[in-house]
């Protein structure tokens, strides 16, 4: 229990399937607090759905879920509410609220579960959209913002409750080489500045041994290498072994 | 394959749902004011211009029948009374089912695709209660004020159409349109729109919010909102109509 504690993000002997289709077979790995995890894996082999379970938009089949030390596979609604709380959640394609404007998208949870005053609200969300390069654009729609910029509002996002656990999906896909620099620069500073842990899932093998501070291989719903990048290399499964080559 | 009882099960505890959550707080008035503006302001010209020309429609068709049978004097009174008992509160509820049922079915489910819903969830954010029950709140009260402009401006269609014939004054019309008119006449059928809108914005808010089908859903989530909700605003007419007779007997007579 000890381990539990001390460990940010534990995963159990996790399953879960969609109908017939085995996404995830009793995948087990802990994440320490103020680390980064980067999920690599061809596509369709359960990194999304990783981050999903790990936030409670889904359910495990089977086994069980720790976050920041509470076992989340079993809350109710109001229980998982103040988990989620915790966490920041970078979408793929940012899924920001397109009826709100930037700076709405960043007011609304600071509106609904904090106690600040209008005043302190919008301090956050300009030190937060300064944070990430976007000061000048809150009053712009999302659907105003070009792909780098949107994925940058969706980090924003996820950190203006300041999460102890941040989980990206794919923050550097469909971005040029800079910008997808940027994006792993900030996950870089969250780490430093705030010790959050990060979770990452990633096809971007250079940015990820860049951040890394471990590594998690899927292949076909298992877990087939964890470690640091040099235990990947050395890992007997191939599919490990290439996807971690920077080569 | 489409399983009715377990569609009925499911939108029924998607309904109950919303009737729960529109009591508790916090109460959603920003977005239950900017789904007003949506379903009831944007809804008006084509209510009005239905209206309109329903009502011009049904004067010519009514006033050679009523003529012929020496009852010229009564198409006021027939015109107003179809309007205001089943004409005004059907048709508002059809064509709302058609503007925004389709509407609110698309944009949530696209919010679904597009993993909006889930962003909200992230932030621990009750996203039910953020967008389903403001579209169900607007459509319970937008309907029934768009219902009163349906019937007024199907009445002046009749009159324009009366007046081109006959040449009768407006004073004259409206006098004999209220005649044998009773409050009975007008507010249970107005207000049963509620339920119309109810229908409306729960069956539309189900088919978007519970999609998983990606983009083909959007498309999908559009057209069964607008079909469901308008076979059910038909059964439901019936239904409220029996029960206003049972509550105003006079009416049914």
């Amino acid at each position: 229990m000890s381990q539990e504690i001390k460990s940010a993000v534990i995963f159990d002997r996790v399953s879960k399937a969609f109908g017939p289709k085995q996404v995830l077979r009793d995948v087990s790995f802990e994440v320490p607090g103020g680390e980064i995890l980067c999920i690599l894996g061809r596509s369709g082999t359960g990194k999304s759905v990783t981050l999903k379970l790990l936030i409670s938009l889904l359910k495990p089949d089977h086994g069980k879920i720790w976050v920041d030390g509470i076992e989340i596979t079993r809350l109710k609604e109001a229980d998982l509410s103040k988990v989620r709380r915790k966490m920041g959640f970078l979408f793929q394609d940012a899924a920001l609220f397109d009826s709100f404007t930037l700076y709405e998208n960043l007011a609304l949870p600071l509106h609904r579960l904090t106690d600040k005053t209008q005043d302190e609200i919008d301090s956050i969300v300009d030190r937060v959209l300064g944070q990430v390069g976007l000061a000048g654009d809150k009053q712009k729609m999302p659907s105003d913002l070009s792909g780098g910029m949107r994925k940058r509002a969706g980090l924003a996002r996820a950190l203006v409750l300041e999460p102890k656990v941040l989980l990206a999906d794919e923050p550097s896909s469909g971005l040029d080489r800079i910008t997808a620099a940027e994006i792993d620069e900030l996950l870089l500073r969250q780490k430093a500045d705030r010790g959050t842990t990060v979770i990452v899932v990633t096809h971007d093998v250079h940015g990820a041994r860049r951040i890394g501070n471990r590594f998690a291989v899927f292949d076909k719903g298992d877990l087939v290498a964890f470690g640091a990048a040099s235990d990947v290399e050395q890992s007997e499964n191939e599919t490990a072994r290439k996807l971690i080559s920077e080569h | 394959m489409f399983k009715p009882i377990e569609f009925i099960g499911k939108v029924s505890v998607f309904a109950l749902r919303v009737l729960h959550d529109a009591f508790r707080a916090p109460f959603e008035g920003a977005q239950i004011s900017r789904q007003l503006a949506a379903v009831g302001y944007e809804s008006l010209p084509l209510v009005i211009a239905s209206g309109f020309a329903l009502g011009t429609v049904m004067t010519l068709h009514t006033r050679s029948t009523l003529v012929t049978f020496g009852a010229g004097s009564m198409i006021p009174t027939v015109q107003a009374l179809a309007f205001f008992v089943e004409i005004g509160p059907l048709v508002s509820g059809l064509l709302v089912a058609g503007r925004v049922g389709s509407g609110i079915g698309a944009v949530l489910a696209n919010m679904r695709a597009t993993e909006q819903i889930d962003g909200i969830e992230s932030l621990s954010i009750d996203a039910f209660k953020l967008l389903v029950v403001p579209r169900v709140a607007a459509c319970v009260l937008a309907l029934p004020l768009l219902t009163i402009f349906m019937d007024f401006s199907g009445l002046l269609g009749g009159f324009l159409s009366e007046f081109s014939s006959s040449r009768i004054s407006l004073q004259l019309y409206i006098d004999r349109a209220f005649a044998d008119f009773d409050w009975a006449n007008f507010i249970p059928p107005t207000v049963k729109t509620a339920v119309f809108g109810f229908i409306i914005g729960t069956v539309s808010a189900f088919f978007g919010y519970t999609t998983n089908e990606g983009a083909k859903g959007v498309g999908k989530a559009a057209t069964n909102s607008v079909v469901v909700s308008s076979l059910l605003i038909i059964l439901a007419d019936v239904i409220l109509i029996k029960c206003i007779f049972f509550a105003f007997p006079d009416n049914a007579l």
